[in-house]
């Protein structure tokens, strides 16, 4: 009775803020349990592949204390040489300790490189999975990352080395710029197909990538137009288009294109929150046949969102090769482009959310390889752990039903595309 | 005698809601009774409950004397409760036997024995005369068919009572004769009906008992002999009810839509609106009557730039704007009430201070260059929700967790908010309550008065007679007559929309009261 007492007294407009506070919670706090959840599969998954804790716990009731002990030495040293290839917190605080005692900083800087490897490596995911929210934010399904990524690279390097004699200040945008308008285009020939002849863009996305790979073996086989004569990769990115590193230490690759990410993840919140062009996004996206009853042109609007959606795909590609890889070879992308709709799908299609995932992806896949190195864990482990993040995401009931969380209001899943036959 | 079902005290409370407050409510076996309510009242809540949707916070729930928990669905057909949704749950690719048997599927072997369940939807029309053929495909079949197949699909999971959600709201007039036979007959065979509506003439045509709710509570409970259309929407709305609209003889002005020779497709590229003439003048409400399907949705999507026009003109307030986009139709001072409001005229994920600029969202002040200025927008919301009356707990609400009404008044609140030479209002009070109607209809005849325009398109002939100074009726895409509301009747309007001349209908049918004086004099 006093529950009920107690909701009473609470004016309709108290209750509803109480509310839309539970729903940001689930938003949080479902990702955050799916990814601690993955990791205990993923510990299970790395004891079950050990022959030596497999067998000590075939033995269990002979000598308990061993198998518990191997257990937990498997996985401290597998996600302990993860945790230190990814952020390695116990060589920055050493670092710092030395320092404080005047010993120089050069401890730190060492100990900081696998951190900034990590954000070095979630720069890539950031462009490309700010591109497929994007487009999903505009009710289109943008498949395409990985040619629209390419064709960006492609066009930055060939600026990037083919124009000689500009200062940094010019090459540099120019191959930026080149990367960036590259991309659109490509992506926008998928957009104006949907427009004008209604092809359907998760179709004509999968088929512009073959062509976008074909392209780029043809460019970049031996001698071919963008190779060089004696290896199947483009010459080397001129050091007046480069986007600078910031540090010196060795191994350390972090750069200023970390920071253009940051930029552009508000650019577009800022874009589908703040501006008209992204008003009339989401309302295309959320329903088109209101969209073109309000005024909006819809068909143009497909051609711009594919436009953007690309060239936020094709900045992943650029940015990566002026920053880090200052040359292109063949096989590229590497499926980021569909890690992308991971990403998308991780972060419910908002900037912020992309960026969070974006950094765990790019730290989980930095740490994996240290893991691999040390424990002789293969980095599938990862991989793995990265799907069940994706599954438990995408089923979120897996998730309130393990904890017992309580469901949230109705229309708090997110609709992330309309898909076939709209 | 133990009624069939008995709800006792059943309260049901939702985050800043109290949509049901200690609700009873008997039913008898073989008794249609109707539970009438505006729209929020409560009434989904209290049958969502009884279908195991929900549970209660508080309350029992009987069966035959037996007291019981229903815990979803599936318990519910157990107990031989079946819910008519208003939304048909039906999968239009498969045939109606393969709807039917979906979820307890009867098999041969390994093989769905589809004719067994065949023969006895068969058994089943035959006996309620609900005819429908069991090897046709849903997608196939019209809205009132569709109903049907759901009617036979609870009645073949043996269910003895039936809930039936507004199951008026998206029928034509004569399929919803219809549906009074088949459920009229299903009474007589003992089945107990529960009919919610908000339509106060079926309530009383229909139902033996009433039972009103008013936000939450039940406020009466009435035999249907001896209750009358007025006293039961007072009951309903909680004041006195205008039924009919009060309006004075029209001032009318220039022209301000010119429809010439207009030829329209519709979206099987059929011919839609074939070689249609109108002209509707400000200060006067033209209404089109016609049987649904008749080129009305085509000819109004046509004229607001929807639809591509295939010949002819349309011009408004003298300028041409034959094929001209929404847009440019929309800056030329029309507002429109799309026929299908979440279709159409809402983005029910936005909140509703979103859903009130979708077409002014461009321009000052809720934008300022390309910026969206959420302080103009948000103020004007709080200033429309007041002005006219959208029950909401705030303007942040999406608008997919409006009531219908609600939903309706923010596309009204939207389209009246500004300055308006022509109001086009397609089937403006489909699926809502008195209260409502009353609301809007005042609004309609209000733009009227200040000199607007207004085209009125409905498939309630009550409606167009109430509220039309002018009729044009819609048959097979052209109009077959226009002619001054107030000389001709009711019945003349209903033989002309089934394709007779005026002459015919004049000659065939009871006259007007003008007529009658005519005579007189």
């Amino acid at each position: 009775m006093s529950k009920k007492a107690a909701t009473q007294s609470s004016t309709a407009k108290e209750a509803h803020p109480a509310k839309k506070q539970g729903g940001v919670m689930n938003a949080i706090l479902i990702p955050l349990l799916a990814v601690i959840t993955a990791l205990i599969i993923g510990a299970i998954l790395i004891l079950v592949t050990e022959k030596t804790v497999v067998n000590a716990w075939l033995h269990f009731f002979d000598n308990p204390g061993a198998a518990l002990k191997l257990t937990w030495k498997s996985v401290s040293t597998a996600y302990g040489a993860m945790l230190e290839g990814a952020l390695n917190p116990g060589g920055i605080v050493k670092g710092i300790g030395v320092a404080l005692r005047g010993g120089g900083t050069q401890d730190l800087a060492v100990a900081m490189v696998p951190l900034a490897e990590s954000l070095t490596q979630s720069v890539p995911y950031i462009f490309a999975g700010l591109a497929v929210a994007f487009a999903f934010q505009g009710g289109l399904f943008n498949i395409g990352g990985e040619g629209q990524m390419l064709v960006g690279a492609l066009c930055s390097v060939y600026v990037g080395f083919k124009v000689t004699g500009l200062p940094w200040a010019i090459h540099l945008p120019l191959a930026l710029l080149a990367g960036l308008a590259g991309s659109a285009l490509w992506a926008m020939i998928v957009g104006a197909l949907k427009a004008y002849t209604g092809a359907h863009e998760v179709i004509n996305t999968i088929m512009m990538n073959w062509i976008a790979i074909s392209l780029s073996t043809w460019l970049l086989k031996v001698g071919g137009p963008m190779a060089r004569p004696d290896v199947p990769v483009t010459p080397p990115v001129l050091e007046s288009a480069w986007i600078p590193r910031l540090f010196t230490t060795p191994g350390n690759r972090f750069h200023l294109g970390f920071f253009l990410a940051l930029f552009v993840v508000w650019l577009v919140w800022w874009l589908l929150y703040k501006s008209t062009l992204g008003f009339q996004i989401r309302m295309v996206g959320a329903n088109p046949k209101a969209a073109k009853y309000s005024g909006v042109n819809v068909k143009r609007l497909w051609i711009i969102i594919m436009g953007i959606s690309g060239s936020l795909a094709g900045l992943a590609g650029t940015v990566q090769t002026l920053a880090v890889d200052r040359w292109v070879g063949v096989g590229f992308s590497s499926g980021m482009g569909f890690d992308a709709i991971a990403l998308a799908l991780l972060g419910k299609n908002h900037p912020v959310g992309v960026l969070m995932a974006a950094l765990l992806f790019g730290t989980l896949k930095n740490g994996a390889t240290r893991m691999q190195s040390v424990a002789q864990i293969p980095v599938d482990i990862i991989t793995i752990v990265i799907a069940l993040v994706i599954v438990f995401i995408a089923a979120p009931e897996i998730i309130r039903t393990l904890y017992r969380l309580r469901k949230g209001s109705i229309s708090e899943g997110p609709v992330f595309t309309k898909g076939w036959g709209s | 005698m133990t009624p069939v079902l008995d709800l006792r005290n059943i309260t049901k409370q939702f985050p800043g809601v109290l949509a049901n407050d200690h609700i009873n409510l008997t039913l008898e076996e073989g008794e249609i009774h109707a539970l009438l309510g505006e729209n929020g009242a409560g009434k989904s809540t209290l049958m969502n409950i009884l279908y195991g949707l929900y549970n209660p916070d508080e309350g029992e729930i009987h069966i035959r004397g037996q007291r019981t928990q229903i815990s979803g669905p599936t318990d519910a057909i157990r107990q031989g409760i079946g819910m008519v949704h208003q939304h048909f749950m039906l999968v239009p690719v498969l045939t109606v036997t393969e709807n039917v048997m979906l979820g307890e599927e009867p098999t041969k072997g390994a093989i769905l024995d589809r004719k067994l369940v065949a023969e006895r939807i068969r058994e089943l029309s035959r006996r309620h005369g609900l005819e429908v053929d069991p090897d046709a495909r849903v997608e196939n079949l019209s809205v009132g068919v569709r109903q049907r197949v759901e009617i036979i699909k609870v009645l073949y999971r043996k269910a003895n009572i039936l809930i039936l959600d507004e199951p008026t709201a998206v029928l034509t007039p004569q399929e919803a004769d219809d549906l009074f036979e088949i459920l009229r007959s299903l009474r007589k065979q003992g089945v107990s009906i529960i009919f919610i509506s908000h339509k106060l003439r079926e309530v009383l045509e229909l139902a033996d008992r009433v039972t009103v709710i008013r936000r939450g509570r039940v406020i009466g409970e009435t035999k249907t002999a001896g209750a009358s259309q007025a006293t039961l929407a007072e009951m309903m709305v909680g004041r006195q009810v205008a039924l009919t609209v009060s309006k004075h003889a029209a001032t009318v002005g220039d022209a301000i839509v010119q429809v010439n020779n207009l030829k329209v497709l519709d979206n099987r590229l059929q011919i839609a609106v074939n070689g249609a003439d109108l002209e509707v003048r400000a200060g006067e409400i033209m209404g089109i009557a016609g049987v649904q399907g008749n080129g009305q949705t085509e000819l109004i999507e046509a004229i607001t730039g929807l639809r591509t026009v295939q010949q002819g003109s349309v011009k408004l307030a003298g300028q041409d704007v034959t094929n001209a986009s929404p847009r440019r139709v929309t800056e030329c001072g029309v507002g429109h009430i799309p026929e299908d409001r979440q279709e159409d005229g809402l983005v029910l994920s936005f909140p509703i201070y979103d859903n009130l600029i979708i077409n002014s969202y461009y321009r000052q002040p809720y934008a300022k260059g390309l910026v969206v200025n959420q302080k103009a927008i948000e103020g004007q919301a709080g200033a429309l929700i007041e002005k006219f009356d959208i029950r909401t707990p705030g303007a942040e609400v999406p608008v997919s967790n409006l009531s219908g009404g609600n939903q309706q008044k923010v596309i009204i609140a939207r389209e009246l908010n500004r300055p308006l030479k022509l109001l086009i209002a397609n089937q403006p009070t489909r699926g809502l309550d008195v209260g409502s109607i009353e609301f809007i209809h005042k609004q309609l005849v209000e733009k009227r008065d200040d000199g607007v325009a207004v085209l009125l398109v409905s498939a309630e002939l009550d409606e167009i007679m109430g509220l039309a100074d002018r009729i044009a009726v819609m048959f097979k895409g052209k109009f077959t007559a226009i002619v001054d509301a107030k000389t001709v009747s009711k019945e003349q309007v209903g033989l002309m929309m089934a394709g007779n001349t005026l002459e015919e209908a004049l000659a065939n049918a009871p006259r007007s009261a003008v007529q009658q004086q005519e005579i007189i004099t």
